[in-house]
């Protein structure tokens, strides 16, 4: 298991994060309305650790990668990488602090530019911020980052149409590396892989974790890839943090009844054991984020629900070291 | 198994002529599908699962040919010009199909009533009258809250689990025997994916379907099956009995595909990863098509392997039931483990 003292410099911490976006409700000269998709979520990543962010489709988690890097601007709540508030960084600065945090995607196909060869597509952000001074040192480097992803040197030479899906992810991982990033946010970056591919990424993203002391965020809906990888483990819905804890103790000791209902609904490739598993069930609507509900956004789903859930929301509370919760009932 | 059999598919080859040349999409896949059997199809994209399913339902059209091999639905040939018109009565009423995408396989400009009653209509005869009547009941037995009142609204307002379920109501309105369900929980979030397996399962007690599951995910296998094939490059590489095969899985591919999926109880052991990719399907080499990445393959592999027994399942290897994956045969370089 992953230990690190507390007096480490987190690579990252957010708190109180929050982002807003702006929508047209009924009618064409309705005035915009802002949805809150981020409410007030909080945590850190050390480094070389892997935090990895969980949720369903519409739970905030590509928003809440995405305002990390600063690609979407935060409604509320800091940013603070390597001890400095990012925030609200903006122009020359905001644009040097690009190169220690970077995104890798999750659909290989789409985000090469198809008519870029590979040692434009890599060295592009090297010539961006000026780190190569002559092609063949731009070449050089990129043929070095190919070698990190166990890509051989003459993939420079061609067009992203030659390579496979895992290949390109490869590529895709060489490129976010290229400006030799603190942080990686790597959002759904094997779901569009073939199982026998996936492990390949995982496994390779695990050895320069290790070997470059990598932080990551790793965004997945797969819980069973998210416990494979991470440290700590953070469980988002409708847009709220609801749980987050170590890595063991989210998925042995679940607190919160919407990580309970997730984990016991993830089928396992072992028949006798998954014939056997009870399945915790979550009827009832999902919250639509656009017309929020006082109150426990999971509210409408759960089990434990009372009147206290309906009519307020609940705290994120420290339950056992490390682990937090924000149930009424469960904290 | 003394169960009657629905559904035989017979050395199927379905070919797809493309630019590059023909491609071999499916070659040599035989199953069998017996009444109120769940029958799991594994493999990964292009493994020609979902061809093998569209042949079935009759999806195959240019530039898609089935070149070989028959399917025959209760002893009956579904091809050629004669079974041309027993498959349209066949299709539809006692096989039925869903797809991995309730987003895009509804009519938008259809209301949910109209689209569930026109199989109806069409195979049973139902007026317009008596196929809304049921088409409520069945949106009930599918689980969709307030029935009554999805009958008149369109797909758009509806979530992904609720089209989905809207589809099964569809696939088991003409009371099928067989439901062919390919990837249906795909494009589905977790908690909802739950919902419709269970869903699926409870249907085919209840009404004594057989189901065909087309999947990538072996955990949903392992809970809805009871009999899996694998598929690789457009062959079934190994089939029988689902415990037997996470058990004891035959084929090197199977044995790979089993121990490259990190399990929810977690491990800290590097994941297996079998290297390389799969085999183009235009010219593909004589011989196994998981010699490339086989870790045991040896010259012999250059002969096609036959479908042969082993340990209680059907193995595609000459080698079936060798341990492939030794620890440390074939790991991650340098994976700091």
């Amino acid at each position: 298991m992953f230990h690190s003292p507390s007096t480490v410099l987190p690579t990252l911490q957010v708190k109180g994060l929050g982002v807003n976006y702006l929508t047209r409700s009924r009618g064409f000269w309705a005035r915009p309305r802002p949805i809150s998709a981020l409410d007030n979520i909080s945590f850190d990543v050390r480094p070389g650790e892997t935090l990895g962010l969980v949720g369903e489709s519409g739970s905030g988690k590509t928003t809440a990668g995405r305002a990390i890097l600063r690609r979407i601007e935060a409604a509320s709540g800091q940013i603070i990488f390597k001890g400095t508030d990012i925030t609200n960084l903006r122009g020359e600065k905001l644009r040097r602090l690009r190169s220690g945090m970077q995104l890798v995607l999750q659909d290989p196909y789409a985000s090469l530019n198809p008519r870029m060869r590979i040692l434009d597509a890599v060295a592009e952000p090297l010539i961006v911020h000026g780190l190569v001074k002559s092609p063949e040192a731009a070449r050089d480097q990129v043929v070095e980052l190919l070698d990190l992803v166990g890509l051989p040197a003459d993939a420079a030479t061609r067009f992203p149409h030659a390579f496979s899906g895992g290949q390109r992810q490869r590529i895709g991982i060489a490129r976010a590396l290229a400006l030799k990033p603190d942080l990686v946010v790597a959002d759904e970056p094997v779901s569009a892989l073939d199982v026998s591919v996936r492990a390949q990424v995982v496994n390779l993203m695990q050895r320069l974790q290790e070997q470059l002391k990598l932080s990551y965020v790793f965004i997945a809906h797969d819980l069973s890839i998210v416990r494979h990888i991470s440290h700590r483990v953070a469980i988002l819905y409708a847009g709220r943090m609801v749980e987050i804890a170590d890595r063991d103790s989210i998925y042995d000791r679940p607190r919160h009844p919407y990580t309970e209902a997730l984990l016991s609904a993830v089928p396992v490739a072992n028949p006798a054991l998954q014939r056997k598993r009870e399945r915790i069930a979550c009827q009832g609507e999902v919250p639509d984020i656009a017309n929020p509900r006082p109150g426990c956004r999971f509210a409408s789903r759960c089990p434990l629900v009372t009147e206290l859930c309906r009519g307020e929301s609940p705290p994120l509370i420290e339950v056992a070291s490390g682990h937090s919760v924000a149930c009424w009932h469960r904290s | 198994m003394t169960r009657e059999i629905l559904l035989e598919v017979d050395h199927l080859k379905v070919d797809f002529a493309s630019r590059a040349g023909l491609v071999q999409a499916i070659s040599d896949v035989s199953l069998t599908v017996h009444k109120g059997e769940t029958l799991g199809l594994v493999g990964e994209s292009g493994s020609g699962k979902s061809v093998s399913a569209q042949a079935v339902a009759g999806l195959i059209s240019s530039p898609g040919t089935i070149t070989g091999g028959d399917i025959r639905w209760r002893g009956q040939s579904l091809l050629g010009r004669k079974g041309e018109r027993y498959a349209r009565s066949v299709r539809g009423k006692n096989i039925a199909m869903i797809f991995q995408d309730p987003m895009t396989s509804l009519n938008p400009l259809m209301t949910i009533g109209n689209q569930l009653g026109e199989g109806m209509r069409y195979h049973l005869g139902y007026s317009h009258a008596q196929a809304r009547k049921r088409a409520e009941e069945l949106l009930g037995a599918v689980g969709l809250s307030a029935p009554a009142r999805r009958l008149d609204q369109y797909p758009h307002e509806l979530s992904g689990g609720m089209r989905q379920r809207v589809m099964i109501a569809m696939a088991i309105s003409c009371e099928p025997e067989l439901l062919i369900a390919d990837e249906p929980t795909t494009a589905l979030d977790v908690t909802i994916q739950a919902q419709i397996l269970e869903l699926l399962a409870s249907l085919q007690q209840q009404l004594g379907l057989a189901i065909i599951l087309i999947t990538h995910d072996l955990g949903v296998v392992a809970g809805l099956c009871a009999r899996v094939a694998v598929m690789y490059a457009g062959r079934i590489v190994e089939t029988g009995d689902v415990d037997t095969i996470f058990e004891t899985p035959g084929h090197p591919y199977t044995q790979g595909l089993l121990r490259s999926t990190p399990s929810l109880e977690g491990t800290d052991e590097t994941l297996l990863s079998i290297e390389g990719m799969p085999p183009s399907l235009i010219n593909p080499p004589p011989g196994c098509a998981f010699l490339p990445r086989c870790p045991i393959g040896t010259d012999h592999c250059r002969k096609a392997p036959p479908m042969q027994d082993w340990n209680g399942s059907v193995v595609r290897c000459w080698k079936a039931g060798t341990n492939a994956w030794l620890p440390g045969v074939m790991l991650e370089p340098a994976a700091g483990l």
